[in-house]
């Protein structure tokens, strides 16, 4: 039986026995998975990465209580700085309380069903499934279809947490090519401030597939820092998307690493829902072999004086391809936008190649927005000037990189986590690049 | 130490350099003076093993070693130096790491144990007495944002953290005013002596008031059209570029 066919009947078994909102939203979600299909290259949002062949393989789709992981499987893929962290873990797609540890009072977390009935039932029903008004696709749709095990975040009115929430996705392929659909839904409350760490682990060698989506809620004169940390293996695919509305004066703070990974498809959206949001976007990519990272973002920019600056960087070695495609909205009343946009590469091979595209669409007339992409070499007059200096071809060319991406890592406030980026980063250059 | 012998070298199709002969010996400083366009930059250059340039002909020995063998990195660890005309900008590596690492590859290079961070850093804090420089400047990311002088100046602060052997000035004067050249001066005659050889590149005859040269070469349309002392620049200064042209147009007319 194939994939497609396996969720098909997955589903049916599962949807019967559910009722409430999850699961009409999830029936409307397969309704429109059937509608829509997988997307296609023929798809505009979808030109230069193709998702779809993915699923010829035989995926299962992992059933809760059923990961076959324990505490001590997960100790030496901890990141560093966990000891002073909340640690949230998923296997295959599913949270897993066992494995978790809420060190933060101000912090609470709830499996997404449990929140679809209680006192969050309100927010639940407002906020989840909201970045579907945005991405219209097969793989979004399915995402929905099959919430199942996802959790709701919740930090409240006024809260500092203290330790930073690390999110551990792992799948445990051992046995069999795991297609694992992650699901959360976070809500800042006003004037509450939290720092996400999430990353990705893939055990064993057979493929892995994870869609996941992530939605966030950031109210007034609230503070999200949002890391999320690709490195995983090259049997494991994603297609991850994080939807962020802002409400006044919220301020987002996003770094995205991907360094290693198949196929990855990273959709951040960034709302800004009403006046004077902040928002910083930063990405940072270094692909090699055979890899693929896309990046699609969007800033869409609702209400006036608000002010977005995305910066992402890219290094691309052996045969490996990049996409990155940035829009920024500018709405007709969101007088006074700020909105700046850059997107640099660096090509190491012959092979590697990389498409970028920004893309503005601007319906108010009183803005400032500008945007620009470069894709180059390695800068050849730089390395004659450190050669000069008694420095070898490649401690230099190292050198450069690691100054080239500098400025996206020192916006990476966890001290643990940006020494372990540039840790991997130094690693990376001394293996790889000959 | 260095002897340069009939060097011929172009960019592309182009030919720039059309016979090139020089001696450098230990404790000489030597100034090489022209027109635009007369191959100057190249020579340094190429001296310094910039890949752009191809050398067609002609030999290079520095110290007996056949220097144009030699990848750019192993020119400087046998102590050759070149200021650049143009320092390049490097944003995000900082003036301390990268002079650092410069520091021990060259010891490296040489067999010696590298510098640990208190060696370095006197010899750091010495080196900058010497050139007046501000610990500041060397905190910031490599040459990004320096004004001219501040880069010129770095130049010539590297030159005395990697204490070459001949050390060649590429137009350090060009884009200086005058209180910036006395002091990028200044650093150069600190540090010459018995051992190490200056070869100044320049278009002015200015800096030669700040860096005496025992010898004046003009180098015009790629080769060294006459040698003499630094009263050679002086003339130049006076007579203009035009005087030479004139004397090898009459010379190639007869």
């Amino acid at each position: 039986m194939n994939t497609i066919e396996h969720i098909k009947e997955r589903f049916n078994e599962e949807a019967l026995a559910q009722k409430g909102h999850l699961a009409g939203l999830r029936r409307e979600a397969f309704a429109d998975f059937n509608r829509l299909g997988l997307p296609g290259t023929r798809n505009e949002e979808w030109k230069y990465t193709r998702v779809a062949g993915l699923f010829s393989k035989d995926y299962q789709l992992p059933a809760s209580g059923s990961s076959g992981l324990s505490a001590e499987d997960l100790q030496s893929l901890r990141l560093p700085g966990h000891e002073a962290a909340n640690e949230l873990v998923f296997i295959n797609g599913i949270y897993s309380p066992a494995l978790s540890a809420i060190r933060s009072a101000d912090l609470t977390v709830v499996p997404l069903e449990e929140a679809a009935s209680n006192e969050f039932a309100e927010l639940v029903k407002h906020e989840l499934g909201q970045s579907g008004k945005y991405i219209k696709d097969g793989i979004h749709a399915l995402n929905t279809a099959f919430i199942q095990g996802g959790i709701f975040l919740h930090i409240r009115k006024g809260q500092v947490v203290e330790h930073p929430v690390y999110i551990y996705n792992i799948t445990n392929a051992r046995a069999a090519n795991i297609l694992a659909q992650p699901r959360s839904l976070i809500h800042i409350a006003q004037n509450a401030h939290v720092q996400l760490v999430e990353t990705y682990i893939t055990l064993g060698t057979n493929q892995s597939f994870t869609n996941q989506i992530m939605e966030v809620t950031v109210e007034k004169d609230a503070r999200l820092e949002y890391y999320k940390i690709q490195n995983d293996g090259e049997q494991s695919n994603q297609v991850n998307t994080t939807h962020i509305r802002q409400a006044g004066k919220s301020y987002v703070h996003t770094v995205t690493v991907s360094l290693n990974g198949g196929l990855v498809r990273n959709n951040l959206n960034l709302v800004l829902d009403a006046k004077n949001c902040e928002a910083h976007l930063y990405g940072l990519y270094f692909q090699t072999g055979q890899s693929h990272i896309d990046n699609h973002t969007v800033v869409d920019n609702v209400q006036p004086n608000c002010f977005s600056n995305e910066l992402y960087k890219g290094i691309l070695s052996g045969h490996s391809t990049g996409v990155f495609n940035g829009k920024i909205f500018v709405r007709q009343q969101a007088q006074k936008t700020n909105a700046y946009q850059s997107n640099k590469n660096i090509l190491l091979s012959d092979g590697a190649s990389v498409n970028t595209k920004p893309q503005l669409e601007i319906f108010a007339d009183d803005v400032k927005c500008t945007h620009g992409c470069t894709v180059g070499r390695l800068n050849e007059d730089g390395l004659f000037y450190l050669q000069s200096r008694g420095i070898p071809e490649k401690t230099a060319r190292n050198l450069l990189l690691r100054a080239y991406v500098a400025d996206v890592l020192e916006h990476i406030s966890p001290a643990p986590i940006r020494n372990y980026i540039e840790q991997q980063i130094i690693e990376r250059l001394e293996s790889d690049i000959a | 130490m260095l002897s340069i012998q009939n060097l011929h070298a172009g960019i592309e199709d182009k030919k720039i350099l059309k016979g090139i002969n020089l001696d450098i010996k230990a404790g000489e400083v030597h100034a090489i003076m022209g027109p635009n366009g007369s191959g100057k930059s190249t020579l340094a250059n190429v001296l310094a093993g910039r890949e752009d340039y191809e050398v067609t002909e002609g030999s290079v020995e520095f110290f007996g070693k056949n220097l144009l063998d030699l990848a750019p990195e192993k020119r400087a660890g046998e102590g050759l130096f070149l200021a650049f005309q143009y320092p390049v900008e490097i944003p995000g590596l900082s003036t301390v790491n990268f002079i650092k690492t410069a520091v021990n590859e060259i010891r490296k290079y040489r067999g010696q144990d590298p510098l640990d961070a208190v060696a370095f850093l006197k010899l750091m804090k010495e080196k900058m007495a010497l050139m007046n420089m501000d610990q500041s400047l060397l905190s910031r990311p490599l040459n990004e944002g320096f004004s001219g002088g501040e880069k010129k100046r770095n130049e010539v602060f590297q030159m005395a953290m990697l204490e070459p052997k001949l050390a060649i000035l590429d137009e350090t004067d060009s884009g200086l005013d005058i209180d910036a050249i006395r002091i990028v001066s200044n650093g150069v005659n600190k540090l010459r002596n018995k051992d190490n050889a200056v070869l100044v590149v320049t278009h002015y005859q200015r800096l030669l008031d700040y860096i005496v040269p025992d010898f004046v070469h003009v180098l015009y349309n790629g080769r060294i059209v006459k040698s003499g002392t630094k009263e050679l620049a002086l003339e130049l200064e006076e007579r203009g570029y035009d005087f030479i042209k004139h004397e090898i147009g009459a010379v190639e007319t007869v």
